[in-house]
């Protein structure tokens, strides 16, 4: 493409499907806290 | 739903719904000012006038192109997660803040603790209220196996002996029960020496260090009882706490004011100290307090990330990680995770120095959020629903909010205590949330253009 760079190839909807499993770190959204917020969390099933 | 925006000379556009980002060229920007979903293959017959700043070519190809993206779901991704909230049900309780003191040996301005006691009198938690903290994590788990714990207070360094009994207990029997624990703590590091260093070094799988950045900063909101400097006392042990850390994580972290809304230089600051994890969280407080942050200040708080964004992205050397500006694009948590957020009250909950049981450490002491307590067994199920019934559909503005799926509904104590409604998101709060987005995505953008050559 000459007009755009895609920089991510992340599917969001795809899981959605199979997500939830809820082995991922807790994500306090308040910095007072050791957890990581949402953003800059791994999801830890896929590893 | 896409989000729109320039930062660090780019233009870059977020998918919200496919979460795919794009940089793209002028013509692009602008064609996606006027143009909607559902897109029709053929380019619009009025859009080479409409755009007859560019010539009609690149018209046509960045419609094409566009095209491209938005048949691959990339680009005007539908929303469609709402059906998966519908089915948001109780998790077990995975996570869990130990107030352990509700005393500190600070005096800070703005602790949402008020100094330590959360409005109460001051405590230390007994080491037996601590093993019965665990105790509950280990029957109220589920299936979890990586539990996490927070050594958290006022100052968690004030009830050390609760703290090694605790952690020595979760050990002795993790095993058996198929658990594993993860201990992280917080602390104003006054109380650290080597032999505590040592230990959290060998058994906190994180910490956060508290300091506001330069010494009059530090100094000038962190109080001690003797009237001496925090910031002398603090640093040296910090230094020492993070040289002998090795790779585990830790981060120092501040929290700035309407007194230092120069707070890049409090980063930088921190930096020049060796530290290379930082954070500066925003002050959420009573807007009647001299520090607090308004309204009137967002232009100033936006072009302080503005500042902050640029150096990190120009550093070559002495780079280091800034804790809100951090994103994963490619192994992010899955949608559902993003739809309910920080978890608490539902996978999280808090426990105070008496047991008593809250939805998280800025609950705790609210009456009406009580949930139960560890000597009396009750653990009231009703408010963990409401909290797992609680995600970015439930709440006003977050629907239609293009950085849902990074902030999931923002922080609901906060909510709560300052908008009266866990529902209602702290407008405020918001608004530098999704301005400290566009600077992580623009970076994580520019380290993609870099790694590309
Ligand atoms: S920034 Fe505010 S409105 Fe947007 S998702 Fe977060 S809490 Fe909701
Ligand atoms: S409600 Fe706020 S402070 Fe409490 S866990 Fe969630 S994000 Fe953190």
């Amino acid at each position: 493409m000459k007009h755009i760079t895609t920089i991510n190839k992340a599917d969001l909807k795809a899981t959605a499907a199979k997500g939830g499993c809820g082995k991922c770190q807790s994500s306090c959204q308040s910095a007072c806290k050791t957890s990581c917020t949402v953003a800059n969390q791994k999801c830890e099933a896929v590893k | 739903m896409i989000h729109k925006f320039r930062q660090l000379g780019y233009n870059i556009v977020l998918d919200v719904n496919s979460n795919g980002v794009h940089i793209v060229d002028d013509c692009a920007y602008d064609m996606l000012g006027i143009i909607a979903p559902p897109m029709a293959e053929e380019c619009p017959a009025d859009l080479p006038a409409r755009l007859s700043q560019y010539p009609e070519q690149d018209v046509r190809s960045t419609y094409a192109e566009l095209y491209e993206l938005y048949k691959e779901g990339a680009l005007f991704a539908e929303d469609d997660y709402e059906k998966y909230s519908g089915t948001m049900v109780k998790s077990p309780v995975k996570s869990m803040c130990l107030n352990v003191a509700h005393d500190c040996n600070l005096r800070c301005e703005y602790c949402f603790a008020q100094t330590g006691d959360f409005g109460g009198e001051r405590c230390i938690m007994t080491p037996e209220t601590g093993r019965k903290a665990i105790d509950f994590l280990i029957e109220n788990s589920g299936n979890r196996e990586n539990i996490e714990l927070d050594f958290f207070g006022g100052e968690p360094l004030m009830a050390w002996d609760t703290v090694v009994e605790t952690v020595n207990y979760a050990r002795s029997i993790e095993k058996q029960h198929g658990k594993n624990f993860r201990f992280t703590i917080t602390t104003n590091g006054v109380l650290l020496d080597d032999e505590k260093i040592e230990y959290i070094n060998r058994e906190m799988s994180n910490c956060v260090l508290s300091l506001d950045g330069r010494r009059e900063v530090t100094d000038r909101i962190r109080k001690t009882l003797n009237g001496k400097s925090a910031y002398d006392v603090i640093v040296p042990k910090f230094q020492k706490l993070v040289r002998s850390r090795g790779e585990k994580d830790y981060y120092v972290r501040a929290t700035f004011t309407k007194y230092n809304l120069d707070f890049t230089d409090d980063v930088l600051h921190m930096r020049d100290l060796g530290f290379e994890q930082l954070s500066a969280e925003p002050v959420v407080t009573d807007l009647n307090e001299p520090y607090a942050i308004t309204t009137d200040d967002l232009p100033r708080v936006f072009s302080e990330y503005d500042r902050l964004c640029e150096v990190m992205a120009n550093r070559t050397e002495n780079k280091f990680n800034f804790f809100h500006f951090m994103v994963d694009l490619d192994q992010g948590p899955c949608a559902i995770k993003r739809l309910r957020g920080c978890g608490c009250g539902n996978d999280y909950v808090a426990v105070d120095p008496h047991g008593d049981i809250y939805p998280c450490h800025q609950f705790v002491g609210i009456e009406q959020w009580k949930m139960g307590n560890l000597y009396d067994g009750t653990f009231n199920n009703d408010i963990k629903e409401y909290f797992a019934k609680t995600h970015v559909y439930s709440k006003e503005g977050c629907r239609d909010c293009w950085a849902k799926f990074f902030c999931s509904g923002g922080c609901n104590a906060n909510s709560f205590i300052y908008e009266g409604d866990v529902h209602k998101p702290h407008m405020l709060s918001c608004e530098m949330q999704r301005k400290r987005l566009e600077c992580a995505l623009a970076l994580a953008a520019d380290r993609a253009v870099k790694e590309q050559g």
